[in-house]
């Protein structure tokens, strides 16, 4: 089996087991200790960050802060966190970016 | 099955379904120009059906990652789906087995936001749940297979020159932005980013993802014990 095959699977078998979890102990778990909200309510900020951040500061492995990507999702952070919409961030983000590669 | 309810829950989602198009899209694209395929860009909409953890898999992918790593990589964005269901599994416990088995293969953020809105204005009303629950939830499954369908075949179309990966980082920027709604969940930001950073450059590769939403996620916690002190 190819890699991206077994990408899938097991990405999908542990993602299902994480939306099943609760579902099928709905029953035996009346309520969620206040500790485990309190770590569950910080994953999407740390987890969003840790896939975006690195992906603007070392786009091709290393540290550096003079290319366009930081600069144009510099700019996309702005608009997404003015606007919440996706597709803005994404037409504003890449437009940046081509325009500041076609400058360079 | 109540018909109205599912017309309503249809309804609420559909809105949030048409906002997905565009990411889906990128996921459809970005994957078929990395090379891994239409059907690969299918299978993972249709098994894992889960679009921001699609797209860490595939960015791991792209780096180099092993499966196993560019599985765990899709594994940490998805713990947020541990809270939904911690959320919702009271709302459902009445149903049986089977019913909450499929409720949870379709279970995404805007299932979640529009049955628990509904759900927490009338706490009593729990016949008409899992219809208004699963109608919104295939409504969103619907938008989102036809979205990556048609970003794959638009995927090679799109010439190499426009830089069609940087809509990966730019889809987890438009969903992180929202999401800092408190001290705290800077803390975790800067927290978690930082780590993803400093643990690259020291070697950790993919892995770094993981190291960073574990730093993130305890920096977090840390600080909303400060706030909660004070």
């Amino acid at each position: 089996m190819s890699k991206v095959w077994a990408t899938i699977l097991l990405a999908a078998a542990g993602t299902y087991a994480m939306r099943a979890s609760f579902l099928v102990f709905a029953r035996r778990m009346a309520t969620v200790p206040p500790l485990a909200q309190r770590l569950l309510r910080q994953i999407p900020p740390a987890a969003l960050a840790s896939l975006a951040i690195p992906a603007l500061l070392r786009p091709e492995g290393h540290i550096d802060v003079t290319q366009a990507r930081l600069y144009a999702g510099i700019v996309a952070a702005v608009v997404a966190w003015r606007t919440k919409s996706t597709t803005l961030t994404l037409v504003v983000g890449l437009a940046v970016l081509l325009a500041l590669q076609a400058l360079g | 099955m109540s018909l109205s309810e599912a017309r309503d829950g249809a309804a609420a989602v559909t809105p949030m379904a048409i906002g997905v198009v565009p990411f889906g899209l990128a996921f459809g694209a970005t994957t078929v120009a990395h090379g891994y395929g239409t059907p690969a860009a299918i299978g993972f909409s249709v098994i894992v059906f889960a679009g921001a953890s699609q797209l860490a898999a595939v960015q791991a992918l792209a780096g180099g990652a092993s499966a196993i790593v560019a599985a765990a990589a899709a594994w940490t964005v998805n713990l947020r789906l541990l809270l939904y269901t911690a959320s919702l599994a009271p709302h459902l416990s009445h149903e049986r087995l089977p019913k909450r088995l499929l409720a949870a293969y379709v279970l995404t953020d805007q299932a979640y936001a529009a049955s628990i809105a509904r759900w927490e204005k009338a706490p009593d009303d729990r016949a008409g749940r899992f219809a208004f629950y699963m109608a919104g939830a295939m409504t969103l499954w619907i938008f989102w297979q036809l979205a990556t369908i048609a970003g794959a075949l638009i995927g090679n179309t799109i010439p190499k020159s426009v830089p069609l990966d940087f809509s990966i980082p730019l889809v987890f920027l438009a969903l992180l932005m929202p999401t800092i709604t408190s001290w705290p969940a800077a803390v975790a930001a800067i927290g978690g980013g930082g780590a993803a950073v400093l643990s690259a450059e020291l070697g950790a590769h993919s892995l770094s993802i993981l190291v960073g939403a574990v730093v993130g996620i305890a920096a977090g916690a840390v600080a909303e014990g400060r706030v909660a002190q004070t």
